[in-house]
């Protein structure tokens, strides 16, 4: 049923009819709401069998998730930002022991300077962790990924984030349909842990493995990253089958199939990048948009069969890695190695400035007038007399050629 | 316990052999069906402390919950030298996650279980003193303050002993160790820092808060079983010798632990709700230097250029330890246990 509510009271909602055996969680901006209206379920009695914990710190969010998980209990948290860092050690941890546990990312930039409104610096930073990383685009999709992301954690024994635009998703009201609670116990089973800590089998869950065995564990858990694509795409297409819409998955076309420029980003900017598809396509250009929904693991060849046909790919991203440049956009250009599209890279969005649909506009007309160049990160919507002064005065000898656009 | 005058053949200790006791007021310990929580085989240094503290709380705490604990363990040498894979040395459910969320781990666990309706399965957090003083002590007090229902067990061998022998938050004043070296005009560990976290455990006025040694192993097996009588957030700090460490004879651990209390180094007491209830008595008390003569990170203070000036401080922590605690002239605690 469609409702008016705002994102992150309906993830709330959805992760409530999760049935989650324990909450554990922290206070950080933009992610309050969702662990506030968890709390108010537990105590009204309205989510029971459910221990919530108002822990000291994010590390003790994940880590009183991780005891929650080993002894066999669903378990969820949220954060955002300077928590998820804070989290970061244990991160690896939960991902190295198998333990699926869900967490919502309120994707928020990090400091300094501290700056508390959206971007995918803070999800960025842990792409390596383990964990797999789903993005939403709208707070429909931020509520059905999570439905999702419980049996997909569970089936992989992978932590999944499901990561939701701060501010822009968590506090939106708009129209959400939250699955109900029947319909949310017939798609998600009750919690088999693969492992539990049981007296009357006692076993040892997280040894020291030394470098005689290290390698293959490794391996063994890259493998299964790799296995857990085909899961997810699984997990999206039995949720079509029973809730009716198009949610999850690993990557999501839009007006893509004929396009010659293809615009890809993650998380709710492709919204914008829809209307300006929609705008270019009255106009008779053939744009399309490309959302990657499963970033971590990298569905790769998804990536390629979905751009195989464009000519011009255009990858917006709302992080990059300092000292380096693009981080989406590099994987993209990997997956499209063997093919002739020409790659641009364009990182915009930090911070919470808007990325508007003109915004967009403006970007595809810059490639198409070749005033952007190929395979260099690129900053639009930055304020070019404001950076060129202070560059000015910082190095005023030193010319050549820039790292960044 | 009813007190039995016996004749005591062993020399230089206190502790009455187990043979002399009825059986049933033997130890768990010399019960053949005790548990053997942690088992032979493991890698402990000949003389450790921590493992003979961690196998009695165990196999106390397994006695007192009919076999049900499970068990949350801090990075530290506990970890390291009882599970390298493929080989585990516990015979209990256990799992190690990180070394500073210990703490956060076995609240997580007691969460669990209650959401499960759980309850006769009880949880243990075990952590050294670095994974409990230092970089474990916010979950820590975050478990004490929220009083989550975990006993919580500190093996306390005065410093991070299994990167090196580096001070932790509880190494006492002077000792040497990698990082406070015998150097200087003031050798070994800085006077005035360290923190006592026993004294701040029962400043959280959470049910159960004890100390105990490896010296004597009764009395820390009945505080655990007394801390098990309890729900809600307990702790129990073990002062555990450690031959590497410090430097002493793998043989003297536990006249080491015997001297500390009788010394007054360490106060051995028991609290509950923010007050100390009960103490152990020293007995007969010795100077401080007799515990520090025999530990080899003490020796600058007695070498050749001995320095009186460091162990009249040390003594005079000693005395206030025993002033506060009133260690001297106290009537021995009533042994009965409370189960």
């Amino acid at each position: 049923m469609l409702e008016q509510v705002e994102g992150s009271r309906a993830v709330a909602d959805v992760v409530a009819r999760c049935r989650p055996q324990v909450v554990a969680a922290y206070p950080i901006s933009p992610q309050t709401h969702i662990v506030e209206a968890l709390s108010d379920r537990v105590r009204a009695g309205d989510l029971q069998d459910c221990t919530y914990l108002m822990v000291e710190s994010e590390l003790g969010a994940l880590s009183a998730c991780i005891g929650a998980s080993v002894v066999g209990s669903r378990a969820y948290t949220a954060t955002a930002s300077q928590g998820l860092l804070y989290m970061a050690e244990a991160l690896p941890n939960v991902s190295g022991l198998g333990l699926p546990i869900v967490m919502t990312v309120a994707n928020r930039a990090i400091g300094a300077p501290i700056n508390i409104w959206n971007d995918h610096s803070d999800v960025m930073s842990q792409r390596d962790c383990g964990w797999i990383q789903l993005f939403a685009s709208s707070n429909q999709e931020a509520v059905d990924l999570h439905v999702q992301a419980f049996v997909i954690a569970e089936r992989t024994s992978i932590p999944v984030m499901v990561c939701m635009d701060g501010f822009v998703l968590t506090h939106a009201v708009e129209e959400i349909d939250v699955p109900d609670q029947q319909a949310v116990d017939s798609f998600l089973p009750p919690f088999v842990p693969r492992q539990v800590l049981d007296p009357d089998e006692p076993i040892t869950i997280g040894s020291m493995v030394g470098p005689d065995t290290f390698t293959e564990v490794k391996y063994l858990a890259a493998a299964d990253q790799l296995a857990a694509l085909e899961v997810i795409d699984e997990v999206a297409d039995d949720f079509r089958a029973s809730f009716a819409r198009e949610s999850g998955g690993l990557v999501r076309g839009y007006r893509s199939d004929d396009a010659a420029i293809v615009i890809v980003s993650l998380g709710s900017v492709h919204g914008s990048i829809c209307d300006a598809v929609d705008g270019l396509r009255s106009e008779g250009l053939a744009v399309g948009a490309l959302a990657v929904t499963c970033f971590r693991p990298w569905p790769e060849g998804q990536v390629t069969s979905a751009l195989a046909r464009a000519t011009t790919v255009i990858v917006v991203e709302k992080a990059f890695s300092m000292g380096s440049g693009s981080i989406v956009g590099n994987d993209v250009r990997l997956a499209l190695a063997d093919l002739g599209a020409t790659v641009f890279t364009a990182v915009a969005g930090l911070g919470g400035r808007p990325v508007t649909a003109d915004i967009i506009r403006r970007l595809v007309a810059d490639v198409r007038d070749g005033e952007l160049e190929a395979d260099v990160l690129h900053f639009i919507d930055v304020d070019r007399s404001v950076v060129a002064r202070e560059l000015a005065e910082r190095r005023p000898a030193r010319a050549g050629r820039e790292a960044i656009r | 316990m009813t007190i039995t005058p016996r004749e005591l053949y062993q020399i230089g200790t206190y502790a009455a052999g187990n043979r002399l006791l009825d059986l049933d007021q033997r130890s768990v310990q010399a019960h053949g069906d005790r548990t053997n929580s942690i088992t032979s085989g493991h890698r402990a240094c000949q003389g450790c402390g921590e493992v003979l503290g961690a196998r009695f709380v165990l196999d106390a705490a397994m006695r007192a919950c009919d076999g049900k604990v499970v068990v949350s363990n801090s990075t530290g040498c506990l970890e390291v030298f009882s599970t390298p894979y493929p080989e585990s040395a516990w015979q209990v459910p256990w799992v190690h996650s990180l070394f500073g969320n210990g703490a956060a781990v076995a609240t997580g666990m007691a969460a669990g279980l209650r959401a499960q309706g759980r309850d006769d399965i009880r949880v243990v957090g075990q952590a050294g003193d670095g994974g409990t003083v230092d970089i474990g002590f916010g979950p820590l007090s975050g478990m004490f303050e929220r009083n989550d229902d975990v006993l919580f067990v500190c093996y306390d061998n005065q410093g991070y002993m299994n990167t090196g022998v580096q001070r932790s938050g509880a190494t006492p004043a002077s000792a040497a160790t990698a990082n406070t070296k015998a150097l200087g005009a003031e050798p070994g560990n800085i006077f005035g820092q360290g923190k006592d976290l026993p004294r701040i455990a029962l400043a959280h006025e959470i049910p159960y808060v004890a100390t105990a040694t490896v010296a004597d192993l009764h009395d820390l097996e009945r505080k655990v079983a007394k801390a098990m009588t309890f729900r809600g957030a307990r702790y129990l700090h073990v002062l555990v010798p450690c031959p590497l460490g410090w430097r002493s004879a793998s043989h003297d651990t536990i006249k080491l632990a015997r001297l500390a209390t009788e010394s007054g180094m360490f106060g051995v007491f028991e609290g509950e709700r923010g007050d100390v209830t009960a103490v152990s008595p020293i007995r007969r008390q010795v100077p401080a230097e007799d515990y520090l003569r025999l530990q080899g990170r003490f020796a600058h203070l007695f070498g050749e250029h001995p320095r009186p000036d460091i162990v009249a401080r040390l003594q005079e922590q000693a005395d206030r330890t025993i002033a506060r605690l009133g260690l001297l002239g106290a009537e021995p605690h009533d042994h009965t246990l409370e189960v």
